[in-house]
């Protein structure tokens, strides 16, 4: 029989406030365990939680741009049981009333757009984190991370691959980089997923029962779990099994999915409405504000590069991964005026340089206006394209102008035929055996006098000049 | 006469006037719990120290003529209250190591104002109870008879009031814990509309119902108190962003013309005789002062302790899961691995009375029993607002008793906890619509046990209790007595 897979996901995706959700404390990353903390988050006895507009704020941002309904009032709820990374013994969520529902968006697979559907949007707190020290019988809390802003999107059932889910994760989290209310970093598990998974045989209307994975902290993890776990399914079911509804963890080490805990120890969550937070109004006043900071999103600003620059969609879609790249490349345009070279050094040498490094562009040492000021070097003859690229990463190096590393490298053009012709002489004369054997016939040693002519100049002479130059010399014109 | 039997308002013109210095008045408080708190045991914890410090630098305030409304005056905070640097045990064993780094609003409010902190009052663990009885730290007892109780939760507040074991005191009213320890301890205990007086630092028993409020020895110090303590405060969401009245402009105001509403559901069987007896006397002292009576209807009354022992419990289940031994607080230290840590930790951590209340609460919010029990409970709650609502387009304010009984005696209740549950019948709607109550003495049975009456107005009407109270308190021809310990 054949089957088709059934793909869902969940995906938490934390907010880029500067404070935590309920207290004022910093959000930031990598801090000193528990600095980060206050009564408030801690959990103390007595403290109140007070909720931060701008979560408010950063989820209407992504309910909008995933054509989500917003409900008016927005409450919040207890979700209730015990760990020590929870210190109030209850996460801060939302259950009945989420902050957006009934949304979608859109990916490509081969060319093709699908439409995925959002369920809900909901805002929640983060829990804290623990350290297990293998030498001992104890373990460490760091409440860093407790009362970090999160969104948990939930996707309706529409996946029906793993390329599939993977490509909507890959569209999701360029949606919420472009708003800049989440970096998307998965290995720093600021954009994470769960996935539930079911197959059904083709044609049929009813779900198959699903397991739930966890611990994917890659979009290749995710992948990867969803492809064993559809084999797992496919071969219990082929072999006259039934799968069974539970929790699986991924293993990355041995490639496999493990069962973690099946339906019966499924926690009572014990939802109800937090007493400690009133409802707040969200008004179309409010909605409407937020509509006009919405960025044009990736796919869009993708088509209108296309058509507005001349560029392959390839280029288009690399040169719009993130706002500020995008933004990088178009200010390097109107700059110079030369989308297509502009793309190339931008997705090429600048690119590389940073990916290097590990650098993201905002952190580029390099400007828009270094690269169109070296475009135009090019364009006028100052420098060829060859030097372009020693020129290139001086100016990643050092931040300096090309203008001033052209200067102080001597690195002018050689365009003066003269010149040109001497040290066409010069490698003529080092050379006599080539020189005998090319006018015997063997053109193809012209290649070898270019690069002969390029060293005697250091690559400064103007490529066409030389190439016009030594066809008339080496034939002894 | 001591200084510590006085009034705050009486003090306050002693002070003005130089006349006492604040370590006259904290040595005449100290001498009396020096000599009854061996016998009733009001205060968990004393703070002599810090209270001698604070009576320090109160006198170098009055002295460069810097008081403000309540330099120099000893209080008692109940032990649910957090203060920074000072022991804070909500009565429980699973907080009685627990030391809180920041002050609840309240106490800083109460600071600012100048007030002497004197200790930390006995209660019920947690709050739960009527009657001090499940403090972890041993049971307060009524100044007026040893061998009952104060009531409670706020007991160990009340008693210190009553017992002159310090000048006011704060309370936390989550069913009635002010208004029927008031009133069995024969003082004054006010609970705030909610949202008027800020929860931060409350140690939270039923997050929507817990209110903080004064204890006091008479009606005008209620509302010095409700000047300092009341107001908006941003670290709490329930908080309500509504300007104060001066509270104590309201004294002296007479009540002629006004409309006194005389619930039917609050004056049936079972009531005592001699409360019932003391309260009707009010309501003639009342019609006395110009005021009109009017017979008023709240037709869900019959459903309070059904609807608020849905909700307290549930909202305690989750408050109090916190207390897992992973922070702060008792930790057991036979646990092997985390389940059982938690386990013997809340097993040996609480009491009898808070477990049942967590089992209670954990059972209605659980799956499959929500929309019978939370849901419906949220239900009849809002008709019993509306009950109030409607009642009060016919009466300015409502009258009651505040409790079925005078204090019962110790041991009496504590083996069947339906009977302890009835103590707070009269109080507990309050909490469930939100609206301010009031208890004031009305008398003592003839045993000598005082009696009081409760009085009720719409949200955000102190200032109508208080008016009505003082009122009250001046023509009601009752000599206040001291209890003899």
């Amino acid at each position: 029989m054949s089957y088709e897979t059934v793909i869902g996901l969940e995906v938490h995706a934390q907010l880029l406030t500067n404070a935590k959700i309920f207290c004022g404390c910093s959000t930031r990353f990598g801090a000193e365990p528990n600095r980060n903390t206050c009564q408030i988050c801690l959990g103390m006895p007595g403290v109140l939680p007070v909720l931060n507009r701008k979560v408010v704020e950063f989820t209407i941002k992504m309910a909008l741009a995933t054509h989500c309904r917003i409900n008016r009032l927005e409450s919040f709820a207890r979700k209730n049981y015990f760990y020590p990374d929870l210190p109030k013994g209850y996460q801060i969520s939302q259950y009945a009333h989420p902050l957006a529902e009934n949304g979608y968006i859109d990916i490509l697979m081969d060319g093709q757009k699908k439409r995925i559907g959002i369920t809900r949007i909901h805002m929640e707190e983060d829990a804290g984190k623990l350290i297990h020290d293998e030498r001992n019988p104890w373990s460490y809390v760091d409440f860093n991370r407790t009362g970090v802003p999160l969104i948990e999107i939930v996707s309706e059932p529409d996946m029906r691959s793993p390329e599939e889910a993977a490509e909507y994760l890959r569209r999701l989290r360029d949606i919420l980089v472009y708003l800049e209310i989440c970096d998307g970093n998965m290995e720093e598990g600021s954009f994470r997923c769960d996935a539930n998974v079911s197959l059904r045989p083709r044609g049929a209307e009813a779900f198959g029962t699903r397991t739930e994975l966890k611990n994917m902290n890659s979009f290749r993890n995710v992948q990867r779990a969803l492809e064993y776990e559809v084999k797992r399914q496919q071969y219990i079911l082929e072999s006259g099994g039934e799968v069974i509804q539970e929790t699986r963890l991924w293993d990355d080490a041995q490639g496999q999915t493990h069962s973690m805990r099946g339906k019966e120890e499924a926690h009572d969550y014990r939802y109800f409405p937090d007493p400690d937070l009133v409802p707040i109004l969200i008004s179309s006043e409010w909605v409407e504000e937020v509509l006009k900071t919405l960025p044009e999103l990736q796919l869009e600003k993708q088509d209108r590069f296309v058509a507005q620059y001349g560029i392959p969609v390839y280029d288009a879609s690399v040169l719009t991964t993130t706002r500020a790249l995008a933004d990088f490349y178009e200010e390097t345009v109107r700059l110079c005026g030369k989308p297509k070279i502009a793309g190339n050094w931008v997705m090429g040498d600048l690119l590389r340089y940073l990916n290097e490094e590990k650098r993201d562009i905002k952190e580029s040492p390099v400007t828009p206006n270094h690269v169109a000021e070296m475009i135009n070097l090019i364009e006028d003859g100052t420098i060829s394209g060859k030097i372009a690229k020693e020129v290139f990463e001086a100016m990643y190096r050092s931040s300096k102008k090309p203008a001033d590393i052209v200067r102080e490298k001597g690195l002018t053009q050689i365009t003066d035929e003269g010149a040109v012709v001497k040290a066409i002489e010069e490698a003529m004369s080092k050379n006599p055996t080539q020189l005998a054997e090319y006018r015997a016939g063997k053109e193809k040693l012209f290649a070898f006098f270019v690069g002969q002519v390029m060293k005697v100049t250091k690559g400064k002479a103007n490529p066409q000049l030389v190439n016009d130059l030594l066809k008339k010399m080496l034939s002894g014109l | 006469m001591g200084l510590n039997e006085l009034t705050i308002h009486e003090l306050q013109d002693k002070i003005k006037k130089k006349d006492v210095s604040a370590r006259a008045i904290l040595d005449d408080v100290f001498k009396r719990i020096d000599a009854v708190e061996g016998k009733v045991h009001s205060y968990i914890t004393l703070m002599r120290d810090s209270a001698y410090d604070a009576a320090e630098s109160a006198d170098r305030d009055i002295r460069a003529g810097k008081a403000n409304t309540l330099t120099g005056i000893p209080v008692a905070i109940k032990d649910i209250m957090c203060t920074k640097g000072v022991r804070t045990t909500c009565g429980s064993h699973i907080l009685h190591n627990f030391t809180p780094p920041y002050d609840a609003t309240v106490v800083k409010k109460l600071k600012e104002a100048g007030a002497v902190f004197v200790g930390k009052a006995n209660m019920d663990e947690f709050a739960m109870g009527s009657s001090t009885e499940t403090s972890w730290f041993g049971v307060t007892r009524n100044p007026w008879d040893l061998e009952r109780i104060p009531g409670g939760s706020s007991g160990g507040s009340a008693s210190a009031v009553a017992a002159d074991q310090c000048i006011a005191a704060t309370g936390s009213d989550t069913g009635g814990s002010i208004r029927q320890p008031a009133a069995l301890c024969g003082v004054v205990g006010l609970k705030p509309t909610y949202g008027r007086v800020s929860r931060f630092g409350l140690i939270a028993f039923a997050s929507s119902l817990d209110q903080i409020g004064p204890f006091t020895k008479d009606v005008e110090d209620c509302a010095i108190m409700m000047n300092v303590i009341a107001g908006y405060d941003p670290m709490e969401s329930t908080s309500v962003p509504m300007e104060v009245p001066d509270y104590q402009s309201f004294i002296g105001k007479d009540i002629r013309g006004w409309t006194v509403g005389i619930p039917k559901e609050y004056f049936i069987e079972g009531i005592d005789p001699e409360v019932e007896g003391a309260v009707r006397k009010a309501i003639a002292v009342l019609e006395g002062l110009g005021a009109k009576r009017v017979d008023i209807s709240l037709p869900h009354t019959e459903y309070c302790l059904a609807v608020y022992y849905v909700i307290a419990p549930a909202e305690a289940s989750s408050n109090l899961a916190r207390y897992d031994g992973v922070k702060y607080g008792y930790r057991s230290a036979d646990g092997r691995d985390l389940l059982e840590m938690y386990k013997r930790t809340r097993s040996e951590g609480f009491g009898a009375e808070v477990k049942r209340r967590i089992m209670i609460g954990t059972y209605a919010l659980s799956s499959g029993y929500y929309d019978a029990y939370y849901r419906k409970a949220s239900q009849v709650r809002t008709l019993i607002k509306r009950d109030f609502q409607e009642a009060f387009k016919t009466c300015d304010v409502i009258i009651t008793p505040t409790s079925p009984t005078p204090a019962f005696r110790i041991g009496e209740k504590t083996d069947d906890p339906l009977q302890m549950y009835l103590s707070d019948i009269f109080t507990i709607s309050t909490n469930l619509a939100g609206i301010p109550g009031i208890s004031v003495p009305c008398g003592y049975t003839k045993s000598g046990l005082p009696i009081g009456v409760q009085f009720l107005a719409g949200h955000f009407e102190e200032s109508r209790l208080l008016q009505v109270a003082h009122a009250y308190e001046k023509h009601s021809g009752i000599r206040r007595r001291r209890p003899v310990i």
